[in-house]
């Protein structure tokens, strides 16, 4: 609407849009209750208010919207898996990230930057080139690229053969995007509140009722919540939430640290990852530099960050970018990721039977929140788990049917 | 740098050490379901408070337990594992595993 961006550059007031309700009363009882105001909850809200006419629901947060890690990820949209389910269910979401910004009408500030991984071993080469037959196969742009191919991609990239550990090849995936992380759950929020939703933070759920196997309430620090169905969609804390329904995970929660440093002109377009140096490295538009790595080596709750990792991840950036020892760092930080065995998640049904589980996101949930949202609520309203998230059942583990996702990390842990 | 003292070699930098993961009582050999064992392996409690785990000192290759805030990351103590595998396992008496279920 170019007329209406004229009119608002030249407003002398910019007053601030409603995003979601202004916190009200809890109800007595609502249909669904979604613990964790995060992407994968508002979205999961959002999907069941708009395509399953459930509005009579209420999303918990114990903090504020958005304020877990979906503000701590480092926004890195993908689909170049491994495993057949997990190619098949991130290239799902890929192709949702695509619609969002006019799913909602709100712009998540959507970039298809690609992404390149790259390889500085033989068994790296020969996994990249497993890698680009099974993408292929399933419809994912990947491929394998030699050096030439890397240098033209990334003109700023150390491609020395006398570095420690020399560039080989690289992996390119032309669907690798970024977005705005933030505005994802706002649009959400805003999308779910405006069709009836309510949006209740600060509302910590300290304990969950059940009778006879199945939910009937959740207690918070407002009071008790009658509830016809619960979904967790809470992260790093998914194993102490789910423990309050007598339910045990496969998760350990390990802190996953990224940082920032000061703007710079665009120089990197693509993402480019390493997992042998145990680093990925790609540019905002706002010009920050974003360094991530690996997790934590030990479980841990605390979103602390240490020096450690900030000089492991610094040495693994110059092997790849020299020019960055001039930068300066603005941020570090650190969100708790829910690491399963397997590199995969685990969604759908669980022991108890009207509670759903959307855990072990580890550090692969962000790319997953469009798919998540409209895959999480078809089960809820349908009460039959969607195809393409039944292999991401708990129970697999009890079959030992494992969706063992080497492609799950950009870098390895 | 944290300081981890391990059991065999005294206080030493926490980066000489691996985690080992969450010590669970292992299940009787004898009788444990497939479950059980999935259990076992697989899942874990994930406290937020104090665990008893697994680290191994990687140069000497000594595992030994610890007690851990996962809160804080403070260490409470360390110990050597014969405080809690202090009787022999007899293997002897193990079925099939098609006989159990």
């Amino acid at each position: 609407m170019p007329f209406g961006l004229l009119k608002y550059g030249l407003s002398s007031e910019y007053p601030a849009q409603q995003h979601f309700n202004p916190a009200a009363d809890l109800k007595k009882h609502y249909d669904v209750v979604i613990i964790g105001a995060g992407g994968h909850g508002t979205g999961i809200a959002y999907h069941l208010a708009k395509y399953h006419g459930i509005t009579n629901v209420a999303v918990l947060e114990k903090s504020y919207l958005g304020g877990g890690n979906t503000a701590r990820n480092t926004a890195v949209i993908r689909s170049n898996y491994l495993t057949e389910e997990g190619v098949r269910f991130y290239r799902e979401s890929v192709k949702l990230w695509q619609n969002l910004s006019n799913e909602f009408d709100y712009n998540v500030m959507l970039e298809n930057r690609g992404q390149l991984t790259l390889a500085h071993s033989d068994a790296a080469v020969r996994s990249f080139r497993w890698r680009a037959e099974v993408n292929q196969h399933m419809g994912v742009r990947s491929e394998l690229v030699d050096r030439q191919q890397i240098a033209e991609l990334v003109p700023n990239l150390r491609m020395s053969e006398e570095s420690r550990f020399p560039i080989m090849a690289g992996l390119w995936h032309a669907d690798g995007a970024t977005a705005r992380h933030d505005a994802v759950v706002w649009g959400y929020a805003r999308g779910a509140c405006q069709r009836g939703v309510e949006l209740h933070q600060l509302t910590e759920v300290q304990d969950v009722e059940i009778t006879a196997g199945r939910v009937t309430a959740v207690l918070t620090n407002r009071g008790r919540v009658g509830c016809g169905a619960v979904v967790q969609a809470v992260a790093g804390a998914s194993s102490v939430v789910a423990n309050m329904a007598g339910i045990k995970l496969p998760i350990h929660s390990y802190p996953l640290q990224a940082m920032v440093t000061q703007p710079y002109k665009p120089l990197l377009t693509p993402h480019v990852s390493s997992p042998h140096v145990h680093v990925y490295v790609h540019q905002t538009s706002r010009g920050e530099f974003v360094i991530g790595g690996g997790s934590d080596p030990s479980p841990l709750y605390n979103t602390r960050a240490t020096l450690e990792q900030r000089e492991s991840l610094s040495a693994a950036a110059l092997e790849l970018f020299p020019f960055l020892a001039q930068a300066r760092l603005l941020r570090q930080w650190a969100g708790t990721t829910d690491m399963t065995p397997d590199y995969s998640p685990i969604m759908g049904l669980s022991p108890v039977e009207n509670y759903y589980l959307d855990a072990g996101w580890g550090t692969w949930g962000f790319k997953a929140t469009p798919i998540c949202g409209v895959s999480m609520a078809e089960l809820v309203a349908t009460q039959k788990v969607p195809d393409i998230i039944a292999p991401f059942a708990l129970e697999r583990f009890y079959r030992f049917e494992q969706i063992n996702e080497a492609g799950a990390t950009a870098a390895s842990h | 740098m944290k300081i981890l003292t391990c059991p065999l070699n005294g206080p030493r930098n926490m980066s000489e050490f691996t985690y080992g993961g969450e010590y669970h009582p292992t299940p009787d050999h004898a009788d444990a379901s497939a479950r059980e064992w999935a259990e076992h392996v697989f899942f874990h409690h994930n406290t937020a408070g104090v665990v008893t785990e697994w680290w191994c000192h990687n140069a000497s290759s000594y595992w030994f337990l610890a007690e851990r805030n996962t809160l804080t990351d403070e260490v409470l103590r360390t110990f050597d594992c014969d405080q809690l595998y202090n009787q022999r396992i007899d293997f002897s008496a193990v079925t099939t595993p098609e006989t159990r279920k």
